[in-house]
């Protein structure tokens, strides 16, 4: 039996009313790759933030055993001195500094307190060529492409001798062949004798590199295949990813869906951050009245892109394709066209472009229908009053009054206000994106009994979620989303958890 | 917790730091009227208005720009630009008033709708753009004339000088009344228009105010404006007042204004406030003036002291208050 590096074992993470993990066990091989799968939400990010003192010891119960010895991190300076170093999805290099600066930043190369820029370009050189990185290190980061900082992460890491390097999602952001380049340097690594922990939503990237996975799903451990012994394939993992069982958490509902509302064809939109990225490449779909229809993907699949886009072109650059409502192409060129058209959008991030969090109900239910509730730029007060009393009876709003602070509210309740704002447009066609993120389960039932009842009345819903369970409950017809392509449409009847997670990671065909 | 309980009576916490504000008001002047015989008339509170009309008017274009989440530093410059193209347009060629002031007045709002399409367009910190006019405006008070034009002419004199009568005595000038319009119109537009909305709405959050269909660029560009309108209207009451015009005028009034509104409880980030919060403003920092005028012996640098402090005092109220609403 190969010697352990490190052996997490019995972690449990809990935050305010959520157990984020609970009694999860992780033992990691010298000089093997290891993956972590699961979910989103599953509690992958948060065992890594455990295991790198971004939670530091105390905050969570368990034990982390590092080359032999029992650790106790106060902060992610203790981990990356025994030699872990996290490389989040976010890189976090300070864009106007060089390349070599940004290597060394906290880890100065320096002589008597003045850097010894020789020896930091030098050296920076060294580790530059280690991850095959071919440019100035006087170069600014900001100059170099996302692939590019990528490596120079991993540059910084190999620059404080790290033994245990993880990786969150190295590659959700790259293109196909900045993936294959630094899925070969893992494995040059690996062969230094450098540990990799890599979590990654790409089945195919972790069959091809990995040599044992770790899958975890509702923050507990389901188990660890070795990739070899156990002949691991894609559908392996993903019935460990997923297999759960639906249970009554879902109001009955009987469709009555009508003619098409809304069709997209051909939808293409670019990244804003990285020029000639496509984060949607040809996507079409049709809506249909008083239909559910669910969107899956993982995390950068590019479904909220794909909603943002659709919605008045909120989000995205050199958007092309065409969308049809009732039949007739219309132009949706800004956030009032797509209000004006019957399109409402209830975003993902509810606190941050949902609500005015320091305004209260009333106001934040009429923001966006102003315009049927004033006259020539007066706003009727009155009226104003009494359609927030109306939502906040029928929305069964928990507050004492429509003039209490939106930022308050439980989730559950700021998301029927975000609603109500919506349902105020009279939209055609409502795009729900996580309606459920954060609301505990009673309050997502009432959700869930909101969105049939907008069915119900004739309107066209979209509803992205993470949560596969929740799409099978409630969605009519399902698309999913993989790498910014519509991989497969399912009818209600016909998905599994099992093959929407094979569309869902299904890669590009070439 | 949305209510603070006061007594028996709770208020919401949106309304406290303008309580406070009033609070304050009523202190100082049942203080001064202990202190000082002569002090507790209306007349003295009338001669704060008097006096400070011009800082009013401002202040009120410094609450919509500080509402949306901006600053405009520019308006003490545009005051002092103000006055001196109505002193020189009088004195040199002698256009008569009733053509000088609509030009100032477009002026003003031309110069204010520039720099709000800047910061809208190229998004730019409102801090720098405001800045930039600033000096410009103060720099082209210089191309008129370096020293101070006198006004005379006598329908603008003789407006500048009228003392309309109250009961018992009381009396307030004309440039009063102005700044009272104005403010109640200001008052009108942000709590009973759209437009009011939008401004609350894009200080509250930007990016949600433009996820709702709400016209941002419109309303940031509209509040630029409004302050332009209001400094200029601002440098015609100051000319009233001083009767001259010229570049030295309004120096540092940018800050006053900020003062102002930030004591009358507006969160310097946006979204929360009000217009009565800002006249509070205003009436507390003269109120300090005539105070340490009755006092006698004390210099008037005290007042830039006592402003000071007050300021720390309500930013530090404001971030209690911010503090205890994010938990």
């Amino acid at each position: 039996m190969t010697e352990h590096i490190l052996r997490m074992s019995g972690i449990t993470k809990t935050f305010p009313g959520v157990k984020a993990l609970q009694n999860v066990n992780l033992s990691v091989r010298r000089g093997e790759i290891h993956a972590i799968c699961g979910e989103n939400g599953a509690g992958k990010s948060t065992l890594m933030k455990v295991l790198s003192g971004v939670y530091p010891h105390g905050d969570y119960e368990g034990e982390i055993i590092f080359e032999g010895r029992k650790c106790e991190f106060g902060g992610i300076r203790d981990s990356e001195h025994a030699g872990i170093v996290i490389i989040h999805q976010e890189l976090a290099l300070s864009p106007q500094l060089s390349i070599a600066e940004n290597i060394f930043l906290g880890n100065e190369r320096a002589r008597r307190g003045l850097i010894d820029w020789n020896r930091t370009n030098f050296e920076a050189a060294e580790l530059m060529k280690r991850v095959g990185l071919r440019e100035n290190p006087t170069t600014p980061i900001s100059d170099i492409g996302v692939g590019k900082q990528q490596l120079v992460e991993i540059a910084k890491a190999l620059s404080k001798e790290v033994k245990l390097l993880i990786l969150d999602e190295p590659t959700a952001a790259l293109n196909d062949d900045d993936s294959a380049h630094l899925l070969d340097l893992l494995r040059g690594l690996r062969d230094e004798g450098i540990t990799c922990v890599i979590i990654s939503h790409k089945l195919n990237e972790v069959t091809a590199i990995a040599d044992s996975v770790t899958i975890i799903r509702d923050g507990q451990t389901i188990e660890t295949l070795d990739m070899a012994s156990d002949h691991v394939t894609e559908d392996r993992i993903i019935s460990g990813m997923v297999g759960r069982a639906l249970d009554n958490r879902f109001p009955p509902h009987e469709p009555t869906i009508g003619e098409e509302v809304l069709r997209i064809e051909d939808w293409t939109v670019y990244s804003p951050s990285q020029p000639g990225r496509k984060v949607v490449d040809g996507a079409a779909l049709t809506l249909r009245r008083g239909e559910i229809v669910g969107l899956a993907g993982l995390m950068g699949a590019g479904r909220t892109e794909l909603a943002m886009s659709v919605f008045g072109r909120a989000y995205g650059v050199h958007i092309s394709g065409k969308i049809f409502k009732d039949g007739k192409p219309i132009e949706v060129r800004n956030v009032q066209d797509a209000i004006r058209h019957g399109i409402a959008y209830a975003t993902e991030d509810r606190k941050r472009y949902g609500l005015n969090l320091i305004e209260d109900i009333k106001r934040n239910i009429s923001a966006a229908g102003l315009t049927g509730l004033s006259r020539r730029g007066w706003v009727n007060e009155n009226e104003e009053y009494q359609v927030a009393e109306r939502f906040h009876k029928s929305m069964n709003i928990k507050a004492p009054s429509v003039e209490s602070i939106v930022g308050k509210l439980s989730g559950g309740n700021q998301q029927k206000v975000v609603l109500s704002k919506w349902i105020l447009t009279e939209p055609d066609v409502l795009i729900l994106d996580e309606p459920t993120r954060g609301i505990d389960v009673g309050a997502k039932y009432e959700i869930y009994t909101i969105i049939n009842r907008l069915a119900d009345q004739g309107k066209a819903v979209l509803v992205i979620s993470s949560e596969l369970p929740e799409l099978l409950g409630l969605c009519d017809r399902i698309y999913t989303l993989s790498e910014g392509r519509i991989t497969g449409e399912v009818p209600r009847a016909d998905a599994t958890q099992e093959s929407l997670m094979y569309l869902m990671t299904k890669g590009q065909e070439k | 917790m949305t209510t603070l309980t006061v007594g028996r009576a709770s208020v919401p916490t949106k309304y406290l730091p303008v309580l406070v504000t009033g609070c304050l008001f009523l202190a100082m002047f049942v203080a001064g009227g202990i202190r000082y015989e002569g002090f507790a008339s209306g007349q003295v509170i009338l001669n704060v208005f008097i006096d400070n009309a011009f800082l009013l008017v401002v202040a009120v274009g410094m609450t919509f720009v500080i509402l949306t989440g901006g600053i405009d530093l520019s308006v003490g410059s545009v005051v002092a630009l103000s006055t001196m193209i109505s002193a020189s347009l009088m004195a040199g060629p002698g256009w008569p008033p009733y053509l000088v002031i609509p030009l100032v007045l477009v002026i003003g709002s031309g110069l204010g709708l520039v720099m709000g399409y800047i910061v809208h367009a190229f998004d730019i910190q409102p801090f720098i753009v405001t800045l930039a006019g600033m000096f410009l405006a103060r720099g082209l008070c210089y191309t008129i004339g370096t020293e101070s034009i006198p006004i005379e002419d006598p329908t603008f004199t003789a407006f500048a000088q009228a003392r309309l009568d109250l009961f018992a005595d009381m009396w307030i000038s004309p440039s009063v009344i102005v700044a009272v319009v104005v403010v109640l119109a200001a008052v009108y537009v942000l709590h009973y228009t759209r437009l009011g909305r939008a401004v609350y709405a894009t200080g509250g959050s930007e990016q949600s105010a433009l996820l709702m269909g709400l016209p941002v660029a419109r309303t940031k560009i509209t509040v630029y404006t409004i302050s332009g309108f209001c400094s200029a209207l601002g440098g015609v009451l100051l000319s009233f007042y001083m009767l001259s015009g010229y570049g030295l005028h309004a120096v540092g009034m940018e800050l006053d204004a900020i003062a102002a509104v930030v004591i009358g409880g507006t969160l310097l980030t946006g979204g929360s406030g009000f217009l009565l919060g800002t006249v509070l403003g205003v009436l507390v920092l003269g109120l300090i003036q005539t105070i340490i005028s009755f006092e006698g012996t004390l210099s008037s640098w005290w007042t830039k002291i006592f402003i000071g402090m007050l300021l720390f005092a309500f930013i530090l109220l404001q971030r209690l208050f911010s503090a205890r609403s994010r938990r």
